[in-house]
């Protein structure tokens, strides 16, 4: 389980990272989802993966540490992933925004001249 | 808890309010936007100074002001902290704000929408980064300075800000993503995210925990060295700089100060003496970092030819100098350090808003600038109902100029002087001084001749060779502000011993990780057993 895990993560992390060093916006953004994504993931294994524990309960009597999993890094993801939302919709419509004024979706706002041998 | 431990919550929650407020009336009462924000900022330069002397003059014998939200004790709930040197940080950063903000009343609060909303929103994210005792909220108190800061930077959406904002966007949001996985990473190996706890437990670690903390901590700091623009995380500086409105520009100086003061709490609290076997790591990284920080920002401020750029690179170099001091570990430093910190923000904020002044002077430049005008409406003669136009306006560029650069170069009578005087002083009493202490001295007597060549250069080039026959116009609300940063500077030389004193008692403070450890984590919480 963990062995799959990393190896999703790892996967992720390496897209994320080729995909952000592209020079088109668009790459960038989805590159940088990725990155969250594997992010995201990441923050969920601090906590240690369990299987079939919940992270809370309800009823005091039966609140002993080993039967439910560490319920913070789910905390965690879920703030990380809402403010990951947010930003990336704002990066969308700065990417948007820099389409429409300059024309062009390279990240320099200009295309690189073309250089003929 | 104490009775004062809920001033904490005004610097955030004002600044949350009053924006939110803000997006409710419409763009054509900007003057009353901009009243209400302008009080709410004045309200907030209160606040900070109360909380100085709070934390100053300890009411209840004890040192820092403990807030437990929701009543919750650390390490298990959410803690904001206020001690001296946050209240310090928080005084800056409000006198800063108040002088940016007056600055942009004539001309930049009117170029596009919402200034003023997110404006409130970006003094929340940076005083609540100042505040929190945890470092998961100070994630989140940073996207919200960042998320604001966005915004601002594209204010008077033109092509070149957007540029710069794309990248500014990009290079913050995988900083951010650094940043999530240094706290996941401290989490893993420590299981708490207090500051505090994180502290008390950091001599304590077995080995295989200890090294996932220390590399969380080094990725970690990779966010914050992108903030605060170390080299060679320090590319996006200049750019975003550059393409921000002046107003905005001397907000982000700020930005760049609030990167280097977590790395100086984080690093005081995890890595100080009483962490055993983690003291001091990182420190050699952080004085390298520091000194080739200086390096690069002495050579880019050497080629720089516009006053954007001389700006930015004068923050490069004050970053580089501050990291590179954190570095050294020196305890005895650190007031000297909080001293040039404030003096050069103040120095380089003043600047970035002096410089649109004197771009003035040359009113071909500014093309890019008329087009944002012309989409906004804000034309010449509403301008001029708006403020007063003051007289000797060449007399007065050419004097805050030279005051900037005196303070920035660190040259008498000014306080930057005052400050590198301090360092150089401390440095050459310690016993032993190595080679990097003496590569430190050359590169900050460097930067100071660097910066006066080039503000020699930028002032004949600005006053002297250019031909304009009529002054350039300047409002009072433009000239104001500035002279109001460079006299706070000309009161820190005045005021020089009180202030030292003050700083030696904030570093005495922060550098004590010990009390603050047991401070915040024996507040008991109200109702709760004494």
């Amino acid at each position: 389980m963990e062995f799959i895990l990393a190896i999703a993560i790892g996967i992720l992390f390496a897209s994320g990272i080729w995909l952000v060093l592209r020079p088109r916006s668009f790459q960038v953004i989805i590159g940088l989802m990725l990155l969250s994504y594997a992010t995201n993931l990441f923050i969920f294994i601090t906590g240690k993966l369990a299987i079939n524990q919940p992270a809370f309960t309800f009823s005091e009597a039966a609140a002993a540490t080993e039967l439910f999993t560490d319920p913070l890094p789910q905390a965690l993801v879920l703030t990380a992933i809402v403010i990951g939302f947010a930003t990336t919709a704002l990066y969308l419509v700065v990417l948007l925004g820099s389409r429409g004024l300059t024309g062009t979706d390279h990240v320099d706002g200009k295309e690189r001249e073309v250089t003929h041998e | 808890m104490s009775e004062f431990g809920h001033i904490l919550t005004l610097p955030i929650l004002i600044p949350l309010v009053v924006g939110a407020l803000l997006i409710l009336i419409n763009e054509r009462h900007h003057q009353l936007k901009f009243a209400i924000n302008l009080v709410s900022t004045m309200g907030l330069l209160a606040v900070s100074l109360i909380l100085l002397y709070l934390t100053d003059y300890p009411q209840d014998g004890l040192n820092a002001v403990v807030y437990l939200a929701a009543n919750w004790e650390a390490p298990f709930g959410i803690v904001l902290v206020g001690d001296r040197l946050s209240a310090v940080m928080l005084v800056l950063t409000t006198v800063i704000a108040t002088g940016a903000l007056i600055f942009s009343y004539s001309r930049w609060a009117q170029v596009g929408v919402h200034f003023h909303t997110l404006f409130q929103l970006l003094l929340m994210g940076i005083h609540g980064a100042l505040l929190t005792g945890d470092i998961f909220n100070l994630f989140v108190f940073f996207e919200v300075m960042l998320a604001a800061s966005y915004g601002l930077l594209l204010h008077g959406y033109n092509v070149v800000r957007l540029r710069a904002g794309l990248q500014y966007i990009t290079i913050n949001l995988v900083a951010s993503v650094f940043f999530l996985i240094g706290i996941a990473l401290i989490y893993a190996g420590v299981g708490s995210l207090n500051m505090a706890d994180i502290a008390a437990q950091a001599s304590l670690l077995e080995a295989g925990n200890r090294t996932l903390f220390h590399t969380g901590a080094a990725v970690l700091a990779v966010a914050f060295l992108t903030k605060s623009a170390m080299w060679p995380l320090s590319f996006w500086l200049p750019n975003a700089y550059t393409a921000a409105a002046p107003p905005v520009t001397a907000l982000l100086v700020v930005l760049t100060k609030i990167g280097v003061y977590v790395v100086l709490r984080l690093y005081l609290l995890f890595f100080g003496e009483h962490a055993g076997a983690s003291a001091e790591f990182g420190a050699p990284l952080l004085l390298t970092g520091g000194l080739l920080t200086m390096a690069y920002g002495i050579i880019g401020l050497i080629a720089s030819q516009e006053s954007n750029r001389i700006a930015s690179y004068s923050a490069i170099i004050s970053s580089g100098t501050l990291l590179a001091l954190i570095g050294m570990g020196n305890s005895a430093m650190l007031s000297s350090l909080l001293f040039y910190l404030i003096s050069s923000t103040l120095a380089v904020a003043a600047f970035a808003l002096l410089s649109e002044l004197i771009s003035r002077i040359y009113p071909t430049r500014n093309q890019v600038l008329a087009i944002t005008f012309e989409a906004f409406e804000v034309d010449e003669k509403h301008d001029v109902s708006s403020g007063y136009v003051i007289p000797a306006a060449m007399a007065f560029l050419g004097l805050s100029g030279m005051a900037c650069a005196l303070i920035i170069a660190g040259l008498p009578p000014l306080s930057g002087f005052v400050a590198k005087f301090g360092i150089l002083h401390q440095l050459l009493q310690t016993e032993h001084l190595n080679a990097t202490a003496w590569l430190f001295m050359i590169l900050i007597i460097s930067a100071g001749l660097g910066s006066i060549i080039t503000f020699v250069r930028f002032g004949i080039r600005s006053f002297w060779a250019s031909h304009r026959e009529a002054p350039p116009r300047l409002k009072l609300t433009e000239v104001a502000p500035i002279i109001v940063l460079l006299m706070i500077c000309v009161g820190l030389v005045i005021f020089a011993g009180p202030m030292f004193d003050l700083l030696e008692r904030t570093s005495g403070e922060a550098t004590n990780a010990t009390q603050y450890i047991e401070r915040v984590l024996n507040q008991p919480s109200v109702g709760g057993s004494q």
